[in-house]
């Protein structure tokens, strides 16, 4: 047999039907479920008398609208309580194999809570109305993000109609520095092939950095695989990715386990395997990056400066980057580390697992947050990174150094609750999006690393973090 | 889901690289739990000067008069020219909603982000993509000609200028036929329950540690 990539095992172990122009029915194999892009499915489902296929394919979270303090007081904004309050209801009526509402020890982000409950497991697909469900592809599965037709059409077909995407190596060999992180990798990326350089296709992560990454890690790059434009990003599996598996909540067991095992080390591209693209990446030579703009492939390093449109041939491009300075409120040529904070955010789908929080608290030990910056908000990705934080001190020392340490939700990511940005603010961001008005109307969004985030709130401007002393 | 035939619309430019699912619908409109009504809020942060609310009325808002949808040649467009990108970001469907409670049924773009390219085939939108060099031609007659349209058929995957030329355009057998006709995805897969029956349960058999 022809060698194969991880992708086209996933792709081929899945097709239910195929129609004559390649469009596929693609079985479902997890469902995950939150309150903003599902009401209108269950509602057409209902509409149409129609039941859904499998409950315990769904893992529902309530995460984008809750407030991350004050849950005594419950969901104050009455819309947003609205939308949570439809998802009580829609699942206390359909059921699901896990439902973590409001409140709940074990709420939190559903990009965060699959993983850590042992409800993605490799070899699966995994799809949920959020574009950010390419985390998942950290552990081999093929996943990702749907529109609220597919979820109602995933409901009630345990299907999906896909057509096969191509395929993409990313290959980042050597080593990382000191200082450099997932997020760095994966904005270096982004700022290599483009925020729609990857449309088209899915693409694999591989080579000895992604290797030495930790899940939660290869989780970072494979959430921002969307911001490159891949619907989905992959990691083969190897011991790292069993390991994290291991006792998890819904992780198989006994000999379930053993059996389960020996089927993910099967997955990861054979040898010989044909991409449709290859991009090499060389890992010791990228540094802490900041977004300067509005898309995050508007990227650069820590020691670079605001590029200058008058450089840009390309007339689209030019204005584009014109737009994005007016935007920001930036002048052309201004160095990186000249740019002053007045929010930080620590948290999203992207950067607010535990070895995010345990990153921006070696920064913050034993600082302040620099008087200038009127807000660092530090939101745990659900309530178990919340304990194990807590468990270990990093409270603490975020309370030490003038952060607020918060309750967990999607929050200032997309600022759907009350955490956002006012007009004019940069914000140092932890999360995967700078688009314009995304953290608040107005606001300004610098993605970088929890590192670099914490070293932005304790000197008030982004700060190379290698230059602080650990 | 609308059928959709032949549209021959007024046609509007926004000559803007990678618009974003958060700036066609922003997130304070994602809480509504409706389908329909997002409309005026399309665009809400480029169309208006102030910040908008969900279930506030639209009509009195003070409008940026420098955004294109906002010019009065303009009103009543349903063809809509775009650049490289278009509507990636957030998955949200909400983005196609507003751009079809707007009134637009097509979309040209030389890019568009995938989630979104997909969302538009659900509720009857046509997004088109077209070489970045014949989409400048029409970005620069639309922008220089008063009350230009584009008749968009199709069935015969053709775009019609004022002028007469026809521009042909790619569309997937499969979604055309479903667009065309406006079949509902989910009945047209429910015919094969029994093979996604078979499936599974061939597949809870051979990994039984999926269905736990």
């Amino acid at each position: 047999m022809l060698p194969q990539t991880l992708y086209e095992k996933l792709w081929s172990s899945h097709v239910v039907h195929q129609e004559a122009d390649g469009t596929a029915l693609i079985y479902i194999d997890r469902h995950l479920v939150h309150e903003v892009t599902s009401p209108q499915a269950f509602e057409g489902l209902k509409l149409a008398g129609r039941k859904p296929w499998r409950v315990t394919s769904i893992v529902a979270t309530a995460d984008h609208n809750t407030p991350t303090d004050h849950w005594e007081r419950g969901i104050e904004d009455p819309v947003s309580r609205q939308q949570v309050e439809t998802l009580d209801a829609n699942l206390r009526e359909v059921g699901s194999l896990a439902y973590f509402p409001f409140m709940d020890a074990r709420q939190g982000i559903i990009h965060v809570i699959g993983p850590e409950n042992g409800t993605t497991l490799p070899g699966m697909t995994v799809v949920c109305g959020d574009s950010h469900t390419s985390t998942h592809g950290a552990f081999a599965c093929l996943a990702h993000g749907i529109g609220t037709s597919e979820v109602e059409h995933v409901m009630a077909t345990q299907c999906l109609l896909q057509k096969k995407s191509r395929t993409m190596l990313v290959q980042v060999d050597g080593q990382l520095g000191r200082g450099v992180t997932a997020k760095d990798v994966v904005l270096a990326i982004i700022g290599e092939i483009g925020t729609a350089g990857g449309t088209g296709y899915a693409i694999e992560f591989a080579g000895s950095a992604i290797r030495s990454l930790s899940m939660e890690g290869r989780m970072t790059v494979c959430n921002m695989a969307i911001e490159a434009g891949a619907r989905a990003g992959l990691v083969a599996v190897d011991e790292t990715t069993i390991d994290y598996l291991r006792d998890k909540p819904f992780s198989p067991r006994g000999v379930q386990w053993d059996a389960a095992v020996a089927y993910w080390k099967t997955l990861r591209s054979d040898e010989g395997a044909q991409f449709d693209k290859v991009v090499r990446i060389d890992a010791s030579a990228i540094a802490p990056q900041v977004t300067w703009g509005t898309s995050p492939e508007m990227v650069t390093t820590v020691t670079g400066k605001v590029p200058d449109p008058a450089r840009i041939d390309d007339p689209v491009k030019r204005e584009g980057v014109e737009r994005a300075l007016k935007y920001m409120g930036l002048e052309a040529n201004t160095p990186i580390t000249e740019i002053a904070v007045q929010q930080v955010f620590i948290g999203s789908c992207t950067n607010s697992r535990i070895e995010d929080l345990r990153e921006a608290a070696a920064v913050a030990r034993g600082r302040r947050k620099a008087d200038s910056v009127r807000r660092v908000l530090v939101v745990p990705g659900s309530g178990l990174v919340k304990q194990q934080a807590e468990a270990e001190g990093l409270d603490r020392i975020f309370i030490d150094a003038g952060f607020e340490w918060r309750e967990p939700g999607c929050s200032m990511c997309l600022a759907m609750n009350a955490d956002r940005l006012e007009p004019g603010e940069h914000c140092a961001s932890t999360s995967n999006r700078n688009f314009e008005g995304r953290q608040g109307a107005g606001g300004r969004t610098h993605l970088v690393s929890p590192a670099m985030a914490a070293a932005a709130a304790v000197t008030g401007r982004f700060t190379d973090v290698r230059e602080l002393s650990q | 889901m609308k059928p959709f035939d032949v549209v021959d619309g007024l046609t509007v430019p926004l000559d803007r690289a990678n618009v974003d699912t958060d700036a066609i619908i922003p997130k304070q409109f994602l809480k509504s739990i409706q389908r329909s009504g997002f409309g005026p809020n399309l665009f809400d942060e480029w169309r208006y000067l102030d910040v908008g609310q969900p279930g506030q009325d639209c009509s009195g808002r003070p409008k940026n008069p420098d955004f294109v949808l906002n010019q009065p040649r303009y009103q009543g467009a349903q063809v809509l020219l775009a650049r490289d990108n278009f509507g990636c970001g957030s998955s949200r469907e909400h983005a196609p909603w507003a751009l079809e409670d707007y009134g637009f049924r097509v979309i040209i773009a030389p890019s568009f982000a995938d989630i979104f390219f997909n969302n538009c085939f659900k509720n009857g939108l046509l997004p088109i993509r077209l070489d970045a060099v014949i989409l400048d031609e029409l970005f620069r007659q639309c922008e220089t000609t008063e009350g230009y349209r584009l008749k968009v058929d199709l069935a015969a995957q053709t775009i019609t200028r004022p002028d007469g030329e026809v521009i042909a355009f790619d569309v997937d057998p499969f979604r055309k036929e479903c667009l065309l006709n406006g079949w509902d995805d989910i009945g047209l897969t429910l015919r094969h329950a029994d093979k996604i029956r078979a499936f599974e349960e061939q597949r809870r058999a051979q990994h039984p540690y999926y269905y736990a």
